[in-house]
C-alpha cells in the first residue's frame, strides 16, 4: 500500500506528520519497534530536510511485502557535493533553522544509517530524490 | 506473539445511569479506547491505558475509578495509611502537613508512611542508576533520555503507541510501592495482619496495583480514592488532637507536581512535560531521534501532573499553589529514616521486563494485515471525513478501521446511511413509475 504526503515549505507546524502517519501504518500492521524506529527516523529527517533546504516536496511510502520504501522528491536547490552533504557534521541550513534546532548536519548521514539500502539523485537547480527502503 | 503482554485488567468504570452517550469522552481518549454503543460509552480494555481522561471530561460523571472503599482497613491489625503528597494540597492553607496526617489517625488509621518520604529514596535511586549506569564498562547499557515510570498511564502508552521506547523506561518501582514494601518489609517485617493503603489521586494506581508493570505482586492491600476520602478526613481534621507527623522533605512533596521529579533529581538535562496530548508530542519526537542529549524525561499524563489526577477534589493549579506552600514550610533536606534502613538502587529495581502491547495490530499474520489496513484507506476515503462522532467511533478514520476489524458497518455513519436512504427513495420513486402492463395505458 501507498501513503502520500506533501511537505510543506517552511511550514513547521506540519513536520512530523509523514512521520507520524508512516508509524501509525507500521503500528497496526505489527512491525518490529526497532523497525518502527529507524523508519520514524529516516522518515522524519527526509521531511525536515525537504522543508529546510528545498521548499518542500513530495513524499511516497509504499509498504510492501517484507519492505518499506520511502521516495522523497523536491524541486529545491540540489545538492553540488553529495559526498560532502553525506559527512557528519556537514550543513548548510541557515542561521534561523539552526536557532531552532534543526540542521546540525545530521540530516543525511543518519538517515543513510537507519535504512537497509539509500540512494540520493540531485541536480543542483533542479533538485533532489532520496530513496530509502527498510527491510521488515 | 509470545513477547505479548497479557491484556490488563482497567480500572475505570462506567455508571450506565448517568451515561448520556455523547461523544466527549470517545474524543479525548489518547488510544482511541472508546466507542458508544447502543447509547452508553464502552471501553475497549486492551487498549485503555488508564490515564482517567475519559474521567476528567466525562460532563456527566459517568465514569469513575473503581478503588477501595475507607472501610477495607477494618480487617487489619495495623491499618497503615500511605497518603499521596496530593493529598496536602486539598485542603486550605488552615490544614497543615501535620494536621491532614493527624486527621487520617484519627480516622482509624494506625501508622503513617508519606509516599513523598518514599518519593525521596526512589529520586535517590534514579540517580544512582544515571551515575552507575553511565559509569559502565563499555558505557551507559540503558538508551539516553530515561523515561519516568511512576506514572503507570505514560508506561501503558509506551507499551501501546511507542514500544522502541520500552528499553527507555526507567526499571524502577514507583513510589507508592517502594512506601509499601518499606513498611512490609522493613517496619513490620514478618509480622501479620499488617494492611498497606495508598491514599490516591490517580485512577491508574488501581490497576497497577492489582496488574504491576515491572514487578510480580504488589505490596499493596488497598487503594483509596483521594475523592472518597476527603469529606471523611475533614471532619476527622477538625477532631483530631494536633501531633507533629510530617516527616518528608520538600523533594518528596515535590513529587505531587509537574516538574517536581525533575527537581528533586536536579538534573538540568531533563524535560518535564505533562498531560497526554503533550506527553505524546514529547515521546514522538523522541522516536523520532531528537531529545538525544538528554538524560532524563520526566512525564506525567495529567494536566499539572499528578495534582490534575482524575481522584482530585480541587482545581489543579490552585493546589499547586497550596503544595508550594507546603514545599516551603518542609524541610530541604531529606527526611531521615526512621526505625528503617533506607532501601538502595538494587532493592527498587524491576524484577520483570515490561512488554509492548499489541492492541492496535489488525492482524498477527502481516500480509493480512496489509490488506486490512490497505483497505482502511480505502474506506476512510469514503467516509465524509467530519469525524463528528455519530457513529460511536472518534473519527471517521476509526470507524473505517473498525468496519475492516468487522465491528462496525458503513451505514453506522449518518452521512453514508442518509445516501443510502436517498438511494433508496429513488428506487421507490422509480418502482412507483411503473405500471403492471394491464393497467398501462
Amino acid at each position: 500500500m501507498k501513503l502520500r504526503f506533501e511537505v510543506g515549505g517552511e511550514d513547521f507546524s506540519l513536520a512530523g506528520r509523514a512521520s507520524s502517519e508512516l508509524k501509525r501504518a507500521l503500528s497496526r500492521l505489527g512491525v518490529g519497534p526497532e523497525l518502527i524506529r529507524r523508519a520514524s527516523i529516516a522518515m522524519y529527517e527526509g521531511e525536515i530536510n525537504m522543508a529546510i533546504h528545498a521548499g518542500g516536496g513530495d513524499i511516497e511510502a509504499e509498504i510492501g511485502e517484507g519492505r518499506v520504501v520511502m521516495v522523497l522528491r523536491d524541486e529545491g536547490p540540489g545538492i553540488p557535493d553529495i559526498g560532502l552533504a553525506m559527512t557528519e557534521g556537514w550543513s548548510t541550513a541557515p542561521d534561523r533553522y539552526r536557532e531552532l534546532g534543526f540542521g546540525a548536519g545530521m540530516g543525511l548521514p543518519n538517515m543513510k544509517r537507519n535504512c537497509d539500502e539509500f540512494e540520493i539523485e540531485s541536480a543542483v537547480g533542479k533538485g533532489t530524490t532520496v530513496r530509502m527502503v527498510i527491510n521488515i | 506473539m509470545s513477547d505479548e503482554a497479557t491484556p490488563a485488567p482497567h480500572s475505570v468504570m462506567l455508571d450506565p445511569e448517568k451515561c448520556v452517550g455523547c461523544t466527549t469522552c470517545i474524543k479525548k481518549c489518547p488510544t482511541e479506547a472508546i466507542r458508544v454503543r447502543k447509547g452508553r460509552a464502552s471501553i475497549q480494555p486492551e487498549r485503555c491505558i488508564d490515564c482517567g481522561e475519559c474521567i476528567r471530561t466525562c460532563p456527566h460523571g459517568a465514569k469513575r475509578a473503581v478503588s477501595d472503599p475507607l472501610s477495607i482497613i477494618a480487617g487489619y491489625r495495623v491499618k497503615v495509611a500511605m497518603p499521596a503528597p496530593t493529598l496536602y494540597s486539598q485542603y486550605d492553607e488552615a490544614c497543615s502537613v501535620d494536621k491532614v496526617l493527624s486527621g487520617l489517625l484519627e480516622l482509624g488509621f494506625d501508622e503513617i508512611f508519606e509516599v513523598a518520604e518514599a518519593a525521596e529514596i526512589v529520586t535517590a535511586a534514579t540517580k544512582e542508576l544515571l551515575v552507575r549506569d553511565a559509569a559502565s564498562d563499555g558505557g551507559p547499557k540503558l538508551p539516553r533520555p530515561l523515561i519516568s515510570t511512576a506514572c503507570p498511564a505514560v508506561v501503558k502508552l509506551v507499551q501501546l503507541r511507542f514500544p522502541s521506547l520500552i528499553p527507555h523506561l526507567a526499571p524502577l518501582i514507583p513510589p507508592m510501592e517502594a512506601a509499601a514494601r518499606i513498611v512490609k518489609e522493613r517496619l513490620h517485617p514478618g509480622e501479620d495482619g499488617v494492611g498497606v493503603f495508598f491514599i490516591t489521586p490517580c485512577a491508574g494506581k488501581v490497576t497497577v496495583t492489582r496488574a504491576p508493570l515491572g514487578y510480580a505482586r504488589s505490596a499493596l492491600d488497598g487503594v483509596i480514592g483521594l475523592r472518597d476520602i476527603y469529606l471523611p478526613l475533614r471532619a476527622a481534621m477538625a477532631k483530631a488532637p494536633p501531633r507533629h507527623l510530617a516527616r518528608a522533605g520538600r523533594k518528596g512533596l515535590e513529587w505531587a507536581r509537574a516538574e517536581g521529579e525533575c527537581d528533586a533529581l536536579g538534573e538540568r538535562r531533563s524535560i518535564s512535560v505533562d498531560g497526554i496530548p503533550n506527553v505524546i508530542g514529547v515521546l514522538e519526537a523522541l522516536e523520532n531521534g531528537k531529545l538525544s542529549d538528554l538524560e532524563y524525561i520526566e512525564a506525567l499524563s495529567c494536566p499539572a501532573g499528578c495534582l490534575g489526577g482524575p481522584l482530585t477534589v480541587e482545581n489543579p493549579y490552585i493546589a499547586k499553589t497550596r503544595l508550594r506552600n507546603r514545599e516551603e514550610a518542609a524541610s530541604p533536606a531529606a527526611s531521615p529514616a526512621v526505625g528503617y534502613a533506607r532501601p538502595g538502587l538494587d532493592d527498587l529495581r524491576w524484577t520483570q521486563a515490561v512488554r509492548p502491547r499489541s492492541a492496535l495490530v489488525l492482524d498477527p499474520d502481516l500480509s493480512r494485515a496489509m490488506i486490512m489496513l490497505e483497505e482502511i484507506e480505502i474506506r476512510s476515503e469514503g467516509l465524509p471525513g467530519l469525524d463528528c462522532g455519530s457513529c460511536g467511533a472518534p473519527s471517521c478514520r476509526a470507524l473505517a478501521e473498525d468496519i475492516v476489524r468487522g465491528i462496525a458497518v458503513e451505514s453506522d455513519c449518518v452521512f453514508k446511511l442518509r445516501d443510502k436512504v436517498r438511494e433508496l427513495a429513488k428506487e421507490l420513486m422509480a418502482l412507483e413509475e411503473i405500471r403492471p402492463p394491464g393497467l398501462d395505458r
